[in-house]
């Protein structure tokens, strides 16, 4: 039987994979938003997860809601890179640089 | 029964509603040509807002079941947001006018992100929350990189997407655990179901919405994004990141601890004075090294936030009331700090190195002593009103039970000292230097003599703002 705490730790695996994709991820910035995008699905498991074990709508009404802002997030971090492209020439996560820090 | 509930969120919907109009409108006349005109009108609407608002509230209404709250201290905050977008938008006209950076979205990214803000310190429940954050950051993660064809705001746009998105997901996984364990998602239901202690689960998911809002305030450890976003971002951005932003995130901050949570103060009083000590001894010391005067305000608003925390920290409801009147003065003080960066140009070119103020006050004696004088305040150094929030938040703190907060508080108040000070000694002292530009916008003339002025004056009574803090903060803490 599946119960509430599987999918809780199938969420807690794709959100540390998600921030550990941020961290180690040296490579390309797109794959930067593919973790970000990552981390919001792992928190929708949990919320439809927790929603449904405790028999109320409201969590399955925030999941709504982050599926829409995930979307608007990811148009503008696209949008963001687009620019980002334009001045740089390239998309590696190491020619993010101009600045220290 | 809905007319009702819109009726209490009016400010927000008018403010939404002028945003998605005001675009429509530029769009298919004349695009950027009525920039200036919008800016002038959004920061007049802002105005016109923080007016209203301050009129008209009366008491704690309550809009759709508790989601969103209107009560003393959302209107004390708002009235600080609404004030401080509608002084920086001022600000920044001229600036972008004459490096061809004001395109007509940007005062309207302005008014949305300040939408997104006014819901957040509004928000009872974990859903207005979320929203109301995200239509915060996602303004402003555009605004950042606004100057499209400089590598540098680029650059800003995209770490404070990404870090900014990060800190987001961190909150979100912390509300998605507080839903599960409280059972509920309203503030009102959480703080009911902690009264005998909160689960394990609940306490996760405080550290990671507490991670998160330490993300947006940028207290350390997670400020890493805040210095260059601060540097690439276009100064009159910047100067707006430092200001209202700031005071939505410690608003919620505040709102969330107290309202949410303000059964189990023992659970989150440690971490938040963690944040508080590392911020301010990360913001003291780093901005030491600093040679550009943005880099140098993102260490110093770190520090900022470090002191602010120091006054959420105490856990009392006059530790909340001195955290309200940090954040006034320091967004007042902010506010006439960047008047005077943005003035800061050699050949209509914008400098931002502090050893271009070699010698000011030989030329521009007026200037030189407002800027001194801001500066004084910043540090902290007493006959300022600067002091007088260090104080209140030192004060709480001790009142609070925290002593050994408010002596590292002080200590690092001396070591920020330092820096500013440095400035301070570039202007009076050392050698002549290249000269900066020696005319002034009269609207960033008018903002810097009057911030300037305001620390002077204020030591009387702070005009005011004490007892206003004070009814604020009874409402949220009770």
């Amino acid at each position: 039987m599946i119960g509430l705490e599987h999918y809780l730790t199938v969420a807690a695996a794709l959100f540390v994979i998600g921030i550990f994709g941020l961290f180690l991820n040296r490579k390309n910035v797109i794959i930067l938003l593919m973790s970000i995008e990552l981390m919001l699905l792992a928190v929708n498991i949990n919320l439809v997860a927790f929603s449904s074990y405790l028999g109320d709508y409201v969590g399955q009404i925030f999941t709504l809601h982050v599926l829409t802002v995930a979307a608007a997030e990811a148009a503008i971090g696209l949008a963001i890179l687009v620019c980002f492209f334009r001045n740089r020439g390239t998309i590696d996560v190491e020619d993010v640089n101009v600045m220290k820090g | 029964m809905i007319g009702a509930d819109i009726q209490i969120l009016m400010p927000e919907v008018v403010l939404a509603i002028y945003a998605m109009g005001a675009l429509m409108a530029a769009v298919y006349t004349t695009k950027d040509g009525m920039a200036p005109l919008l800016t002038w009108a959004t920061s007049g609407l802002f105005v016109l807002l923080a007016v209203w608002i301050g009129i008209n509230g009366q008491g704690t209404n309550v809009a759709f079941g508790g989601m969103f709250v209107d009560d003393a201290f959302a209107r004390f905050a708002k009235i600080t947001i609404l004030l401080s977008a509608a002084a920086v938008l001022l600000m920044s006209e001229a600036y972008m006018q004459r490096r061809g950076l004001l395109r007509f979205e940007y005062p309207l990214l302005v008014a949305l992100a300040v939408v997104g803000m006014m819901v957040m310190v509004s928000a009872g429940d974990l859903m207005a929350l979320y929203m109301g954050l995200e239509l915060q950051s996602l303004s402003l993660y555009v605004v950042a990189a606004l100057r499209r064809d400089s590598v540098k705001s680029t650059e800003a746009g995209l770490k404070y997407f990404v870090l900014g998105a990060l800190s987001s997901g961190l909150l979100l996984y912390g509300a998605s655990l507080t839903y599960g364990f409280a059972g509920t998602t309203l503030f009102s239901g959480i703080i009911a179901a902690t009264a005998d202690g909160a689960s394990l689960g609940l306490l996760f998911g405080l550290v990671f919405l507490l991670a998160g809002f330490a993300f947006k305030v940028s207290a350390a450890p997670f400020h890493m994004w805040t210095p260059d976003v601060y540097e690439g971002s276009p100064t009159p951005v910047t100067a707006f990141f430092a200001t209202a932003p700031k005071v939505a995130a410690m608003g919620l901050f505040a709102r969330v601890v107290h309202d949410a949570f303000g059964g189990i103060v023992g659970d989150w009083q440690q971490i938040v004075a963690f944040l508080s000590v590392v911020s301010m001894f990360l913001g003291a010391i780093a901005a030491i090294g600093q040679t550009d005067i943005k880099r140098l305000m993102a260490y110093s608003s770190i520090a900022h936030m470090g002191f602010a925390l120091m006054g959420l920290a105490a856990g009392t409801a006059f530790g909340v009331q001195a955290m309200l009147i940090y954040m006034a003065i320091y967004v007042t003080m902010n506010v006439g700090t960047f008047a005077f960066i943005l003035g800061m140009e050699r050949d209509g070119r914008p400098v931002t190195n502090i050893e271009s103020l070699r010698m000011y006050s030989k030329r521009q004696p007026l200037r030189a002593l407002a800027m001194l004088v801001l500066l004084f305040s910043l540090a902290g150094v007493p006959p300022m009103v600067g002091f007088f929030g260090k104080f209140y938040v030192l004060r709480a703190a001790y009142e609070g039970g925290l002593a050994w907060l408010a002596v590292a508080g002080v200590i690092a108040s001396v070591i920020g000292a330092f820096y500013y000070l440095r400035i301070v000694y570039y202007m009076y002292f050392g050698e002549e230097g290249e000269a900066l530009d020696g005319k002034m916008n009269p609207v960033l003339w008018t903002f810097l003599m009057a911030s300037a002025l305001i620390m002077v004056v204020g030591v009387v009574n702070l005009f005011g703002i004490e007892p206003m803090a004070a009814a604020a903060a009874a409402t949220l803490v009770q």
